[in-house]
């Protein structure tokens, strides 16, 4: 590992600051994936902007009914937090399916938005990575790619995001506050990761120097039914084949509002607004999801190794969209 | 030899690549002048010789180096010293406090003979001290229904245990007996 300076940030304008003070910065949160990647060498930050003492580390009701989760709060912390559990349900799912107990615990809200893909090549420096080095080629398109991307790949790169929770955020409409050098935004948490296009050493639509401040989740979807499936290799402690996150709200025998996204498809969560727009309005019956999900899923273009990700994706969403109808609709 | 040697050292200057950080380990104060690259894990092992918590894969992936940091289980490879600054620490050679006994997990193990190699059993002791205070403190998991009441404690059976301790890898696959030592130890 590379010698770096460290900067303990006490408030927001510190971190930003200190950021655009030392170039080549990171900023550091649990420090659980960017930690590994400087042992790997895969990243070398010269300092390390250390926010995990700013005072954004609580998880608070506001009066219209959303729920704001500041970016330090751990990730077994936002899984078990009281609201959450009761308004978003497939948010602690998805948090509580992910890692291990010792990870989540030193893992921040903030920090799992921007943890890179697990994909073997762009972890390891010995082999071609257009994420890691642009134009350097990569190694997965022919080469070991089980688990890659089936939506919106290119040929510059077929990772995948590897966040769970992220998938959830997506389908419940949450939004991504940013603060940087030029003053304060948020961004829809669905459109927060990107597509690798020519572009894949991009991950996400965050500017240089800006900071993840906070998570909102909006009052729309609060108390909603939602729920998480995640597929995996191991019944525990594993990254997904396929993923679903899933909001239902059924009223007067019709879908009022949809919300599906899926993880370990794509190079961010896909929100599947094909399969979201065929609801709309429709009958929650076993054939109209999967007549939506048949929809969204003809977009896919698996790998050589990879199409058994399609039919498993279509599967668990049908699984978890059938549970989440009211009884007897299905 | 690099030039950084030659200069005489002022304490008044902060070094760029090191820093002053005083952690509490196993209740006993140690302020040390850590290189910013240190992880808990070797600051434990190397500078102040406790040797229990131990390094497997070195990656986050083993849980062989896990400790109690401020009471919550995590990852000792993973974390820079630095950024621990003020932090109180507990190694399973603090798990029992002063006292000659061990602590009931420590006992329980040696009761059911959860282990062959041992190498994992520092982290396995220390991640299941986390895991019953996580569920006393009303922590679900992933096999936890949805549906239970938030805020109460969860009740562990070997599902959850299972579940809870998946971060803690054996490879003797003592599985099964570190089930029933932690089963052993629920209040």
């Amino acid at each position: 590992m590379k010698p770096f300076a460290y900067v303990r940030a006490g408030s927001v304008e510190e971190a930003t600051d200190a950021f655009a003070a030392h170039p080549g910065a990171r900023y550091l949160g649990g420090g659980t994936n960017l930690v590994d990647l400087m042992k790997l060498g895969v990243e070398a930050p010269a300092a390390l902007v250390d926010v995990t003492r700013l005072p954004l580390d609580a998880v608070e009701e506001l009066p219209d009914g959303s729920l704001q989760v500041g970016a330090t709060v751990r990730n077994s912390d936002l899984a078990a937090h009281p609201v959450v559990r009761d308004r978003y349900p497939a948010l602690s799912q998805a948090l509580l399916a992910g890692a291990s107990g010792q990870l989540r615990n030193a893992a921040t809200t903030g920090g799992n938005l921007l943890q890179r893909t697990r994909c073997p090549y762009f972890q390891d420096r010995s082999k071609p990575c257009n994420k890691r080095e642009p134009g350097s080629g990569c190694g997965a398109l022919e080469g070991v790619h089980r688990d890659h991307a089936v939506l919106g790949h290119s040929d510059q790169c077929i990772a995948t995001n590897p966040s769970d929770m992220a998938v959830a955020l997506a389908a419940l409409d949450a939004r991504v506050e940013l603060t940087g050098p030029d003053g304060s935004r948020s961004v829809p948490a669905a459109d927060f990761h990107r597509l690798p296009g020519m572009h894949p050493e991009r991950d996400t639509e965050i500017l240089p120097g800006e900071l993840i401040t906070g998570v909102l989740l909006p009052a729309a979807t609060a108390g909603l039914p939602s729920a998480y499936r995640k597929a995996r290799d191991r019944a525990s402690y594993a990254f997904a084949l396929a993923s679903v996150a899933v909001v239902l709200d059924v009223g007067d025998g019709v879908v009022e509002r949809a919300g599906i996204a899926f993880g370990a498809l794509a190079h961010r969560p896909w929100r599947a607004r094909r399969a979201e727009d065929a609801l709309i309005g429709a009958a929650p019956t076993t054939a109209a999801f999967e007549h939506a999900l048949d929809l969204e899923l003809a977009a896919a273009e698996p790998l050589r190794d990879n199409a058994f990700k399609v039919p498993l994706a279509r599967r668990i969403a049908l699984d978890v969209l059938s549970r989440l109808a009211p009884p007897a609709t299905t | 030899m690099d030039s950084r040697h030659d200069r005489a050292p002022d304490s008044r200057t902060p070094e760029p690549e090191r820093s002053q950080t005083t952690l509490r380990v196993n209740g006993k104060p140690h302020t040390l002048m850590v290189d910013h690259r240190r992880v808990l894990l070797d600051l434990l092992r190397e500078d102040l010789g406790l040797t229990g918590a131990k390094k497997g894969c070195d990656h986050g992936q083993c849980g062989a180096c896990t400790v109690l940091v401020d009471g919550r289980r995590m990852n000792g490879c993973l974390l820079l010293a630095v950024a621990l600054d003020g932090s109180e620490i507990t190694t399973v050679e603090g798990l029992a406090g002063d006292g000659e006994d061990l602590h009931p997990l420590q006992q329980a193990f040696l009761d059911r003979d959860a282990f062959q190699c041992g190498y994992c059993t520092p982290g396995q002791i220390c991640s299941a001290a986390g895991v019953l205070a996580e569920a006393a403190a009303g922590h679900p998991s992933h096999v936890t229904d949805p549906a239970a009441p938030s805020g109460e404690p969860v009740a562990l059976g070997r599902e959850e245990i299972r579940e809870r301790m998946s971060g803690n890898l054996c490879r003797c696959g003592a599985y099964p007996r570190i089930v029933d030592a932690v089963e052993d130890v629920i209040p």
